[in-house]
């Protein structure tokens, strides 16, 4: 991996983790973006944009997650994705800057 | 007429029209595809994600509609794992590259992100597990891998006819309309055929294929005395058999005359004869039939008949009631032999290679005393309704057998403190099973207060045979000299050290087999409620110098197929009413 992607550092803050609900709207966040996304633990990155490859990061309340991205949209990617972890997932279907792949 | 011929795995008749269940459900066998056929079978696996997706769909609206947009989203995770990239990479990869048929890469592919997401344990991922496996379910459907299993709403009689039944899955059978079963895979002392014992239905399994031959509805006779199915018998044929299962039901009621009187020989030997069983509901059974005791209780179908997993008071109550209803006699509870072939609800090992020389039964408890604590404390709470015995399986080493031992001292020492009604007293035996601990007995004789010869595992792990493979099942006999040899020497040590010993396998309960075992100087059988009239009508016609006779015949023989013709021979001789013909 290019040591030089631009990289974020982020926390889980819902107390139930990164589970279904969160990472189906992590995933689509990350479609809506060109770029490569990779996100995890040291050692353990995997694919922001497979629901599959998140959940079973088992990531709990508290977690620090690093986040990087390649490709052409990578910092708006990255901001995007952070706003979602600082809000903490909360309940809302209004993602800025994505379109549904779930309602279209 | 078709006949077709299997391994008898529980006794009696059954006839019945077939119910087919087309494949095992999840059990998806390795296939491979020509490479030339590798797009076609990609094409073939595109569609049938496109017909799930518009299922989904379907489902997510109509739920949304129902019960609510949060509980419809439940369908909106779904549909986002179906369109997952990596899932999609994968299932690509695995059919293209590696040339697996569509069902076998779904499977194999779905069932790692399974097991991934329940390793986690989080309950809530967990769950999610749930979701890929409903997907993998629905993928399979779509590709034609097996239909739905229309077990759950019987409303007559029928005979199962599938490629294999799991234990539990054999255990949920509703006996109220199942008959009996035949399978196409399975051997002579895999957990299913015990689970059909403890049932009572007739089961022949092992048939090799032939399911793509029947249809629905088809009559069809399940023998299990014999080992054969019969499809679509004539007229003779269904009439002989129909009279049988009238000589059975006349056999039965001249056995059932025997429950009252004990079980010795001619000449007044006393044998313990007791039973074994895997539910609580069976103790009425043992009665009936008048069995001394329960020598075996197979605690994990607690695990395993149940969809959630067994609390302390799940336990406590089943072996309270078992011990209550008992009234007195002896109960020996084996504590948990999962693993293997016998897995219960969350996921205990990983994927091995090897299952029966993995983390099974004792070794899995010692590993996870999460699952082990409640269940040894439940054992010493209901030593308080009667007289309960508690033994550990597997034991290869003796650490092992102090370890558990140690733990049961714990768990004893817990329940003092907190003022919990228990005994800490209760007899500790092992199971002798793995040869291992047949050359170190006189070791393990010192540690407890008695002995159980488990003649399944120790017949697989001396003769190196998987007993439910049935490529080699032929090869699994209890009656192999091998096998026999390290009885013999149980039985001198036990008689060394003044230990009761007790044979508690498949073995005893075939008649022939128990008497060779009482000749050799065993003096405690567990059988099968089913079996405990034969047995003690057998025990009954000899005296204790014949069994002596034969067993010393038998150790000059060399193989496991003499073994079997001379005591058939002799049984002809001593007890002609029990030779099936």
């Amino acid at each position: 991996m290019n040591n030089n992607l631009p990289t974020r550092t982020v926390t889980v803050r819902n107390p139930q983790g990164l589970h279904a609900r969160p990472a189906d709207l992590l995933v689509r966040m990350a479609s809506a973006h060109q770029s490569n996304i990779l996100i995890g633990r040291d050692g353990e990155l995997v694919d922001c944009k497979s629901i599959l490859s998140l959940l079973t990061l088992g990531a709990a309340q508290g977690t620090v997650l690093t986040v990087s991205a390649d490709g052409e949209d990578a910092d708006e990617a990255l901001a995007a994705i952070e706003e979602l972890f600082e809000a903490g997932f909360d309940d809302t279907n209004e993602l800025p800057g994505t379109e549904s792949t779930l309602d279209g | 007429m078709v006949e077709l011929q299997g391994i008898p795995v529980s006794p009696g008749v059954a006839i019945g029209p077939a119910l087919v269940l087309d494949s095992d459900g999840y059990r998806i066998s390795r296939t491979l595809i020509a490479a030339d056929k590798a797009d076609e079978e990609y094409a073939r696996l595109r569609s049938a994600i496109d017909a799930v997706a518009e299922q989904i769909e379907a489902n997510r609206l109509e739920t949304s509609a129902a019960a609510g947009d949060e509980t419809g989203d439940i369908f909106s995770a779904q549909m986002q794992m179906l369109n997952d990239p990596r899932l999609n990479g994968e299932l690509r990869r695995r059919i293209t590259s590696d040339l697996h048929a569509a069902d076998y890469a779904v499977n194999r592919v779905l069932r790692n992100y399974a097991l991934a997401l329940r390793r986690l344990e989080n309950p809530l991922l967990a769950e999610r597990a749930e979701d890929v496996l409903d997907i993998e379910k629905q993928l399979l459907l779509q590709l034609g891998a097996f239909a739905e299993q229309p077990l759950s709403d019987l409303t007559e009689p029928v005979v199962i006819l599938s490629h294999n039944l799991s234990p539990s899955e054999t255990a949920n059978l509703d006996r109220r309309y199942v008959q009996g079963f035949c399978t196409e895979v399975g051997g002579s002392g895999g957990h299913t055929a015990i689970v059909a014992k403890g049932l009572e239905l007739p089961a022949v399994v092992g048939i090799g294929t032939f399911l793509d031959s029947v249809v629905n509805g088809t009559r069809v006779i399940v023998d299990g005395d014999r080992g054969k199915i019969i499809l679509d018998p004539d007229e003779d044929t269904l009439a002989s058999y129909q009279q049988r299962i009238e000589q059975s039901h006349s056999l039965s009621a001249r056995l059932a005359e025997l429950r009252d009187l004990p079980a010795e020989t001619a000449d007044g030997t006393r044998i313990r004869l007791s039973a074994n069983i895997e539910f609580p509901h069976e103790t009425g059974s043992c009665l009936e039939r008048g069995a001394d005791g329960i020598g075996l209780y197979r605690t994990e179908f607690l695990y395993l008949a149940s969809s959630e997993e067994p609390s302390e008071e799940d336990h406590y109550e089943a072996y309270s009631q078992v011990v209550s209803e008992m009234n007195g006699r002896p109960v020996v509870i084996r504590t948990l032999d999962l693993g293997a072939d016998k897995m219960g609800h969350r996921p205990l090992a990983e994927q091995e290679y090897n299952p029966f020389l993995g983390l099974r039964s004792i070794r899995l408890s010692l590993r996870n005393l999460d699952l082990f604590r409640p269940q040894l404390r439940a054992i010493l709470r209901a030593a308080t309704h009667g007289d309960i015995r508690v033994m550990f399986p597997l034991i290869t080493t003796i650490g092992e057998l102090r370890q558990a031992r140690m733990l049961l001292t714990v768990v004893a020492r817990d329940l003092k403190d907190e003022g919990i009604p228990h005994r800490a007293d209760i007899p500790v035996g092992m199971m002798v099973e793995v040869p291992a601990a047949v050359v170190m007995l006189e070791h393990f004789v010192q540690e407890v207060d008695f002995l159980s010869i488990g003649t399944n595992d120790l017949a697989q792990y001396t003769l190196a045979v998987d007993r439910s493979n049935e490529y080699v099942a032929d090869l699994y006999q209890s009656s192999d000299p091998a096998v026999l040899r390290l009885i013999q020497k149980c039985v001198e040590v036990a008689d060394d050290w003044g230990r009761p010993l007790a044979v508690c396998g498949e073995m005893s309960s075939i008649p022939g087999r128990a008497l060779l075992l009482v000749g050799l100087g065993v003096r405690n059988l567990s059988v099968p409620p089913l079996a405990l009239s034969r047995i003690k009508k057998a025990i009954r016609s000899v005296s204790i110098n014949q069994c002596k006779d034969i067993a010393e015949r038998v150790m000059t023989l060399d193989s496991a197929k003499d073994v079997d013709v001379y005591l058939l021979d002799r049984l002809g001789v001593l007890v002609p009413e029990l030779v099936v013909t």
